[in-house]
C-alpha cells in the first residue's frame, strides 16, 4: 500500500513548494546562498526572484544541471559527499540542503561542511518518525513508501532516513546550533512552535531547521 | 584545435581513404598554405613598426599582423561580440570552408545561424594564433630584418601572447567588451587566460575540455612531436622553407602521435578494432595491414599539406607553458580573484588529454574566488576530440549559459 502524498505539497496560488517557501522565508534577502543537490534549479530561481540572493547550485544529474543552465543558474555538476571538501570556509551566508541529506553517504560529514562553508545552513528533510512511518513499519511491518518517496527499499537513493528527534540529537552532536526549526504536517502547514518536540516527532511531515555554527 | 580542420569530416572521411603503401607517400605540395601565410585570404589587421606586440619571451614583434573571421553583425553598443578561441593546429576558418582544405569549417556545430553560437544573434570573431600559420605572425612569415621566413628566429610564443594579439585586434574592432570567449582545448587556455588578462573585457567565458596548466603528460607528448619533427632531415634546423625542402615525414609522425590522444581507446576500438584494412590475412610486412595504421597515415599526410611544421613546434610549445597559477603565487583562486565574468566550464568523461579532473580544478579555483561558475561534465566516449563532434549535451549546456548570459547582458 503507498502512502497518500506528502511532499511536494504546493502552495496553490504561487504554484510553489510549501517547504521552499519556508525555506525563502528564512534567507536574508541579498545574501550568498549554496543549494546543495540544488535540481532543476526551482528553489534557487525562487531565491533570486524573491531574495534577490546571489546563488550557487550543486548537482548530481546532467539534466539538473542544464535545466539551471537555462536559467541562467551557475550550477556545478557535483556530488555533496565529495565536492563540498573543496568549498572554501565562509564562502557563503546560507548553505541549502533541500530533502537531500538522506541520500547522502556521509549525512554527518556534510552537515560538517554545510556549518564550515556557510555562517549558516537551512535543512529540510522527511520525517522518518512520523506515525504513518511507524504504522507501516511497527504494524505492517514494510518499509514505508511514499507517492513522492516511492522507492522500494533495494533500489532507493534515500539510504540514511532520520527522524526529527534524531536529527536534533545530530546538530547537537555537530555542534550546531538551532535558530529555528519548523515542522510541516501532512497538509504542508507549520505545526504550532509550542508544541512538544514528540509531538512534532509523531505528525511532522517534514521538518526545516536553520542551524548555525556554535 | 587539436583536431585537423573539420575532425569530423576527417572522421567520416576514413571511410574513402585507403592508404596502404608501405611507406607514407607524400604529394608535391600546393602553394596555398604558403599563400595564407603572406597574404590570407580571411579578413587581416596589419600592425606597424610603432605598434610592437610585447611578447612574454622579452620581444617586442613589429610589425606584425593578425587573421581572423567574423560572422553576423556587431549591433549598434557592440555588446555581441563572441570571441571563438581555435585550438592547436586550428584556424580561424571557424564557421566557413577552409581555403586550404576546401573543407567545411571546424566548429560548424557550435558556431551558425541557429547554433549555441548564434550568428544571427553574435558578432562572432575567430582570429589565427600568434606563431600560427594561417595569416598571423608565425614562423613561416617574413622576417622583416632578412628577407627570409623567421623560422627560430621567432620567439617562442605563450598564450598569454596569443591573448594579448587577440586584445590588439578586439581594440581595433572598436569592441570594450566582449559578450562571450569560447573555446576548447588550447582554445579554453586563451579562454581562461582571457578572464585573468582582461577581466573587465570579458562578460562570459566557456572554456570546454581544457586546463589551467599543462601537465607532464601532455608536455611528454609534445615532445615527442617536435622531436619527430626535428629529426627529419627535411627540417634544416628549422630553415625548410629557405632551402626548399618539407619536413612532411617528421611532421606526419608528430601528427599521428598526436592524433591518438585525442581519441579514446573504446571510440579506436569501435571504430577500427583490430580490422584489417582491405585484406582478409596480415601480409608479414611493415604495410598499414590494419585499419587504424591506415588511418593515422592518413591523417599524418592530410596534416602536413595544410600545416607548417615550425609553427607546431612552436604552438605546441605555447601549451607547455601555460600555467595560470604559476604566475599568481600558486594559487589558481588568486587569478579569479574578483573576476566578474561569469564561467561554464564543459569537460567530457572519456578525455585523457584534459580530463575532467582538470575542469574539477578550474571550477575548486572559481568556487574559492567566488566567481560565477557552472560546470557538466558530458558523457561521451569519443576522447577529447568530443568537444569537435556532435555532442548534444554539450550543445545543451552551452546554448542555456549563452542564453541566459545574453539576457543578463541585454542582448535580445
Amino acid at each position: 500500500m503507498n502512502l497518500p502524498a506528502t511532499l511536494p505539497l504546493t502552495d496553490t496560488a504561487s504554484g510553489h513548494r510549501l517547504d521552499f517557501l519556508l525555506v525563502t522565508d528564512m534567507v536574508e534577502p541579498g545574501s550568498r546562498v549554496l543549494d546543495v543537490g540544488c535540481g532543476d534549479g526551482a528553489l534557487l530561481s525562487l531565491l533570486r526572484d524573491r531574495k534577490q540572493v546571489d546563488g550557487r547550485g550543486i548537482e548530481i544529474s546532467r539534466e539538473g544541471v542544464n535545466a539551471c543552465l537555462a536559467k541562467g543558474l551557475p550550477v556545478i555538476q557535483g556530488d555533496a559527499d565529495t565536492d563540498l571538501a573543496d568549498y572554501p570556509d565562509d564562502a557563503f551566508d546560507y548553505v541549502i540542503l533541500s530533502q537531500t541529506i538522506q541520500a547522502t553517504r556521509q549525512p554527518k560529514v556534510v552537515l560538517e561542511h554545510l556549518l564550515r562553508i556557510g555562517r549558516r545552513a537551512i535543512v529540510s528533510f522527511p520525517n522518518f518518525g512520523h506515525w504513518r512511518v511507524r504504522f507501516e513499519l511497527g504494524i505492517r511491518g514494510r518499509m514505508p513508501m511514499t507517492e513522492n518517496l516511492p522507492y522500494s527499499w533495494y533500489d532507493t537513493p534515500n539510504i540514511h532516513f532520520c527522524t526529527i528527534r534524531d536529527f536534533v540529537e545530530l546538530c547537537r552532536d555537530v555542534g550546531a546550533q538551532m535558530e529555528k526549526a519548523v515542522a510541516l504536517n501532512a497538509g504542508g502547514q507549520p505545526m504550532r512552535v509550542t508544541l512538544p518536540w514528540w509531538v512534532w516527532n509523531l505528525l511532522g511531515d517534514q521538518a526545516v531547521f536553520l542551524l548555525k555554527r556554535r | 584545435m587539436l583536431v585537423d580542420a573539420a575532425g569530423a569530416e576527417q572522421y567520416r572521411l576514413f571511410e574513402r581513404t585507403n592508404v596502404s603503401a608501405e611507406s607514407m607517400s607524400f604529394a608535391p605540395l600546393a602553394s596555398e598554405p604558403r599563400s595564407q601565410v603572406d597574404d590570407p585570404s580571411s579578413l587581416v589587421m596589419r600592425f606597424g613598426a610603432d605598434e610592437p606586440l610585447m611578447m612574454d619571451a622579452g620581444i617586442a614583434l613589429a610589425p606584425w599582423q593578425i587573421a581572423y573571421q567574423t560572422y553576423g553583425t556587431l549591433n549598434a553598443d557592440k555588446s555581441n561580440a563572441v570571441l571563438i578561441c581555435h585550438a592547436l593546429t586550428g584556424d580561424q576558418h571557424v564557421a566557413n570552408d577552409n581555403p586550404v582544405t576546401g573543407k567545411p569549417g571546424w566548429w560548424l556545430t557550435m558556431v551558425g545561424p541557429g547554433r549555441p553560437v548564434d550568428t544571427d544573434r553574435f558578432f562572432v570573431i575567430c582570429a589565427n594564433v600568434i606563431g600560427g600559420c594561417m595569416g598571423t605572425t608565425g614562423p613561416a612569415s617574413i622576417n622583416p630584418a632578412t628577407g627570409q621566413p623567421y623560422a627560430l628566429d621567432f620567439p617562442v610564443v605563450t598564450v598569454p601572447d596569443m591573448v594579448r594579439a587577440q586584445a590588439a585586434l578586439i581594440d581595433r574592432l572598436g569592441i570594450e567588451k566582449l559578450f562571450c570567449v569560447v573555446g576548447g582545448s588550447m582554445g579554453g587556455m586563451q579562454v581562461l587566460q582571457w578572464a585573468v588578462s582582461y577581466p573587465d573585457r570579458v562578460f562570459s567565458a566557456l572554456p570546454i575540455a581544457t586546463a589551467a596548466r599543462h601537465s607532464a603528460q601532455n608536455i611528454a607528448f609534445h615532445e615527442v612531436g617536435r622531436q619527430a619533427v626535428m629529426a627529419d632531415p627535411e627540417w634544416r634546423g628549422g630553415r625548410y622553407l629557405t632551402e626548399g625542402t618539407r619536413p612532411s615525414k617528421g611532421l606526419a609522425v608528430a601528427r599521428m602521435g598526436a592524433h591518438i590522444t585525442y581519441l579514446s581507446e573504446v571510440a579506436l576500438h569501435r571504430k577500427f578494432g583490430r580490422n584489417f584494412q582491405d585484406r582478409a590475412a596480415p601480409t608479414f610486412s611493415f604495410d598499414a595491414d590494419f585499419q587504424i595504421e591506415s588511418y593515422l597515415r592518413y591523417q599524418g599526410i592530410s596534416f602536413v599539406e595544410r600545416f607548417d611544421a615550425n609553427s607546431y613546434l612552436y604552438v605546441t610549445r605555447a601549451m607547455d607553458y601555460f600555467d595560470i597559477a604559476a604566475e599568481h603565487g600558486g594559487s589558481l583562486a588568486k587569478a579569479f580573484k574578483g573576476t566578474p565574468t561569469r564561467f561554464c566550464v564543459i569537460s567530457f568523461t572519456s578525455d585523457w588529454l584534459f580530463p575532467t579532473s582538470d575542469s574539477r580544478a578550474i571550477v575548486h579555483a572559481l568556487n574559492a574566488a567566488a566567481a560565477s561558475v557552472a560546470f557538466v561534465e558530458v558523457e561521451s566516449d569519443k576522447g577529447h576530440d568530443a568537444f569537435l563532434l556532435e555532442e548534444p549535451e554539450m550543445f545543451a549546456a552551452a546554448r542555456g549559459f549563452i542564453d541566459a548570459a545574453a539576457r543578463a547582458r541585454g542582448i535580445a
